[in-house]
């Protein structure tokens, strides 16, 4: 059959099920006072509806910044005026559309997310399957990326709009992948300017650009590029934020309202190394807030390092893609203030490595979607994720012949190999970690502590128990992917001879 | 680029297909559903909690048990899995119950119950005729084949989203036709019986059964010509036929119009496959003119058409005409605002696969122009029904002019399908005379 009517099939099934999972529950359903993140995007398109702009992140009579004030950057506050103005004022006006919910209401909110995600993150999926994705899997790789549960979850059931930051930052990496620096820079900068956690992709964009400035050499058109970027960054920064450069006090507010740092190292229960320490250790209580940002800044930093350095010498497609995951990854893990849902930002470039890496990709996109279990059945989500979760873990390992890659030499492991052998030798593990038996295991793990999640009542004196061994058991996953993917990327050889070519880039 | 070439025997596309699209039926399971929800919750709470004797009696729902005693049994199997789920619902009293339980409940069990259905698909799928000379995966007709039925735009809303066992009868119905195709009469005829035991309605495609098990089964021979040898009569296979189907030649009551077409599988029975093509006419035809027609009865002419199309061109090519009217005039059965994109998707869907799937595997355009434009039309009927209509003044004073619409507009297309049918089955029956002369 033809790839036109094949990729249509594929989005036409996997718009089906985005649907059929917005016909469910979505975050703070019938629950006052506060309801949810639904309530805060409608929050948000009543302020920016009925407010001048100069109010819109500012405490006011008529804007009361506890509930659901906005703290995302400019972007997404236009995005909320947009939808504001397609739709009946009754569900906008001020105050009294507050925790406003009607099946009408619903379908137009789902509506939008559908919109946004069909004019920009699956054109971004489809290019990116079919012109930079090698080998003849690509329109398997581009139902998988389709399946993607976590997603689907978060968008069409919690609901959000994370397939707008997310579709503008994959078309960066698209267009950086077919050459055009400029644009990919500007696609990256608008997706930064949408959301601010995608802060935690910016430096391997950062990167990979200076990279390849220094390969053209400084002294003629690699320093051309790299004023043209800078350009191009600081003008799309200006045009974003117009409306509020006029005072440096509206700037400094709104980046107030982007970075709230009085809010503690962490919040909730979320995968990560300072929430699974605090069950050891009781580190929010022991260090004062201050101590916690440095020691958190310090570890971010050494954590990302070895990526960005390799990156910078060596910036390729494929480098790329590995410093994006690891890069993100290691924020999420040692960074401040992070949610659980900030998972998706490793989970973007990981769903690029589906046709190269299949097996630890699969892995990592499955337990991403664990680790928001408590998250969703919150929500009122489990059937979606049950079946979601299963259907992916499925198609993909039954497309991308997930368990056939999972040698010593697929998984490029490269000179770290012996290494690891020798180690692993001395204390008498089997010297592949990461092989079919051992992913068997973790998923019924998966499976197991899902199940006691939604059956079992927690004992009284642990009534926190099911989430925190899910983020626990998560964050080992995350811990190891991490190690798997720096190994990866560090152990590929600067020069681009390699035997088969396949990575010349 | 294309999936790698399989060898003959390997299958594991099958489950990969059959589990994708039971996926896609878990994920409907909080969509809209119809008051045929209510009535099979009914059924089980009847079944569960009263004697025998009085399920046929009781009557505090409005929707009493209607269908014969053999899904009447069925519902009480099913019930003994349901009082684990949730024992309220068996309640005869709680009408309208709906708990969360109750409708994960009675979804799971049609989606369970359509491994029935799974399984008559391969089994059709294996009798498929094969061209030789390898293609890849995607293009052998028994791969359109199961994608076809499997994927069937009218048995997805209506089982699993409208709400009822469709799948697991057109299972019953299509192992019955794939063992007629196999030359396993008896066991094609014993399904048969099993199935009108379980939904009366299917009488309307027992004459086809009747008179072809009658002339092919129970004459062994034929004579040079194809005609009938009165001597190889074998009193034998009609005693353990009738002993079997002994409702069939007396209880139905198919439409008139059905015997000519029945009289073509007599004169000249073309084995197996001239008995389809009669099921399907005879199908097409009760629904053309039967009495209190559900519109979810054209789904008995396109299911076992399904197998038809993938093997014939001529047939193909009425099959995507009957398919893509027959499947939109399924659009009023879900009316809801949020299912609207649902039925819009699927059907696109659908309607994408079979024509470019059959187009490549037949090698051409199989409509001409004026049915092109017929199947277009269906589009600005959707615009005007779903959009326009309901913004324009005279939805309130005259709300069923969208319905009326639709019906007539898919009635043209179904006939004109019907006709063409006929005329083919009558044109085989034609041309094997003319060989003759």
């Amino acid at each position: 059959m033809e790839n036109w009517s094949l990729v249509s099939i594929c989005v036409l099934f996997g718009l089906t099920a985005r649907w059929a999972v917005s016909l469910n529950s979505y975050s703070g359903a019938g629950k006052p006072p506060m309801f949810g993140d639904y309530e805060a995007q409608r929050h948000w398109q009543e302020v920016t509806y009925n407010l001048p702009v100069h109010e819109w992140y500012f405490n006011t009579t008529d804007n009361n910044l506890n509930y659901w004030g906005l703290d995302y950057p400019p972007l997404t506050a236009y995005h909320s005026l947009l939808c504001a103005h397609l739709i009946n004022p009754d569900w906008v006006e001020l105050h009294a559309s507050r925790g406003h919910e009607s099946y009408g209401h619903k379908l137009f909110m789902r509506a939008t997310v559908l919109v946004a995600d069909l004019l920009i993150y699956i054109p971004a999926v489809v290019l990116y399957s079919f012109y930079l994705s090698e080998g003849s899997n690509k329109k398997k790789v581009f139902l998988c990326i389709l399946l993607y549960p976590g997603l689907i979850l978060i968008d069409y059931g919690h609901f959000q709009y994370n397939s707008i930051s997310l579709g503008l930052a994959l078309w960066g990496v698209v267009v950086l992948g077919l050459g055009w620096d400029v644009l990919g820079s500007l696609a990256f900068v608008l997706s930064l300017n949408y959301k601010q956690m995608e802060l935690y992709h910016s430096l391997p964009f950062f990167c990979y650009l200076l990279g390849k400035c220094f390969k053209q050499g400084l002294a003629g058109r690699g320093l051309f590029l790299l004023v043209k970027i800078a350009v191009t960054v600081l003008v799309t920064f200006a045009l974003c934020w117009l409306p509020f450069l006029s005072d440096p006090g509206q700037i400094l507010q709104v980046v107030h309202r982007l970075f709230p740092v009085g809010r503690g190292l962490f919040e909730d229960k979320v995968a990560n190394t300072w929430c699974s320490l605090n069950v050891l250790i009781k580190i929010k209580t022991i260090l004062s807030t201050d101590t916690q940002l440095y020691f958190s800044l310090t570890t971010t930093l050494l954590a990302i390092l070895p990526s960005s350095i390799k990156l910078l010498m060596k910036p390729t497609l494929w480098q790329f893609k590995l410093a994006l995951v690891n890069s993100s990854l290691a924020f999420f893990l040692f960074s401040f203030q992070v949610h659980e849902k900030s998972i998706l930002l490793p989970a973007l470039p990981v769903c690029l490595l589906l046709n190269d890496l299949p097996l630890p990709a699969i892995w990592f996109l499955q337990a991403s979607t664990f680790s928001m279990l408590p998250l969703f059945l919150k929500d009122g989500l489990l059937v979606p994720y049950v079946v979601t979760s299963l259907a992916f873990l499925f198609f993909s390992i039954y497309l991308l012949s997930a368990f056939e890659h999972c040698s010593e030499d697929k998984l490029r492991l490269g000179p770290y190999r012996r290494l690891l052998i020798c180690i692993v030798r001395r204390y008498g593990y089997l010297s592949n970690c990461i092989n079919k038996d051992h992913f068997y295991f973790s998923i019924t793990a998966m499976a197991g502590l899902s199940f006691m999640s939604v059956a079992l009542a927690p004992p009284d004196q642990l009534p926190d128990l099911f989430p925190l061994l899910v983020s626990v058991f998560s964050y080992l996953h995350f811990l190891g992917l991490l190690l798997y993917f720096n190994i990866v990327q560090i152990a590929e050889p600067l020069q681009s001879v390699r035997k088969n070519q396949k990575k010349s880039n | 680029s294309v999936m790698a070439t399989p060898r003959a025997d390997d299958w594991s596309w099958f489950p990969a297909l059959a589990l994708g699209v039971s996926f896609l039926k878990c994920i409907l399971i909080n969509a809209y559903h119809s008051t045929d929800f209510e009535v099979h919750r009914n059924w089980l709470a009847i079944t569960h909690s009263l004697p025998v004797s009085k399920w046929y009696h009781e009557n505090t729902s409005e929707w009493t048990l209607d269908y014969p005693p053999l899904f009447a049994w069925f519902e009480y199997s099913l019930s003994h899995v349901a009082q684990h789920f949730d024992k309220e619902m068996l309640v005869v009293q709680n009408l309208i119950y709906t708990s969360p339980a109750t409708i994960l409940f009675q979804r799971l069990s049609v989606i369970v119950t359509d491994i029935v259905f799974i399984y008559a698909v391969k089994e059709c799928c294996r009798s498929v005729r094969e061209e030789k000379g390898s293609k890849d995966l995607l293009g052998h007709p028994f791969f359109i084949l199961a994608a076809l039925l499997l994927w069937n735009f009218g048995l997805l809303i209506v089982d699993h989203i409208h709400f009822q066992y469709n799948g697991f009868l057109f299972g019953i119905l299509l192992l019955s036709v794939a063992r007629h195709l196999q030359g396993r009469h008896l066991e094609g005829a014993l399904l048969f019986t099993v199935l009108l035991n379980l939904k009366h309605i299917y009488l309307y495609i027992a004459p086809a059964y009747g008179i072809f098990l009658l002339r092919s089964y129970c004459f062994t021979k034929d004579n040079t010509d194809g005609s009938v040898r009165w001597s190889s009569f074998s009193p034998v296979r009609l005693v353990a036929l009738g002993s079997i189907v002994i409702s069939v030649g007396a209880l139905s009551f198919g439409p008139f119009i059905a015997m000519p077409a029945v009289l073509s599988i007599w004169c000249r029975p073309r084995g197996a496959r001239g008995f389809l093509r009669c099921l399907v006419v005879c199908a097409l035809g009760s629904f053309m003119f039967g009495w209190h027609v559900h519109e979810k009865a054209i789904l008995m002419a396109i299911l076992p058409f399904s197998i038809l199309a993938v093997e014939s061109r001529e047939d193909a090519g009425i099959f995507l005409m009957l398919t893509t009217t027959g499947h939109y005039s399924l659009f009023p059965l879900l009316f809801t605002a949020a299912e609207l994109p649902i039925k819009v998707l699927l059907m696109l869907l659908f309607t994408l696969y079979s024509f470019t799937s059959l187009k490549k595997l037949f090698r051409g355009s199989l409509l001409n122009p004026l049915e092109t434009t017929y199947l277009l039309g269906l589009v600005a009927v959707e615009i005007l029904c779903e959009v326009v209509y309901p913004l324009s003044p005279w939805q309130h004073t005259l709300p069923f002019v969208p319905l009326l619409v639709t019906s007539v507009y898919c009635s043209l297309g179904v006939s004109y399908s019907f006709i063409r049918l006929y005329v083919s089955l009558l044109r085989q029956h034609g041309t094997d005379k003319h060989k003759q002369l």
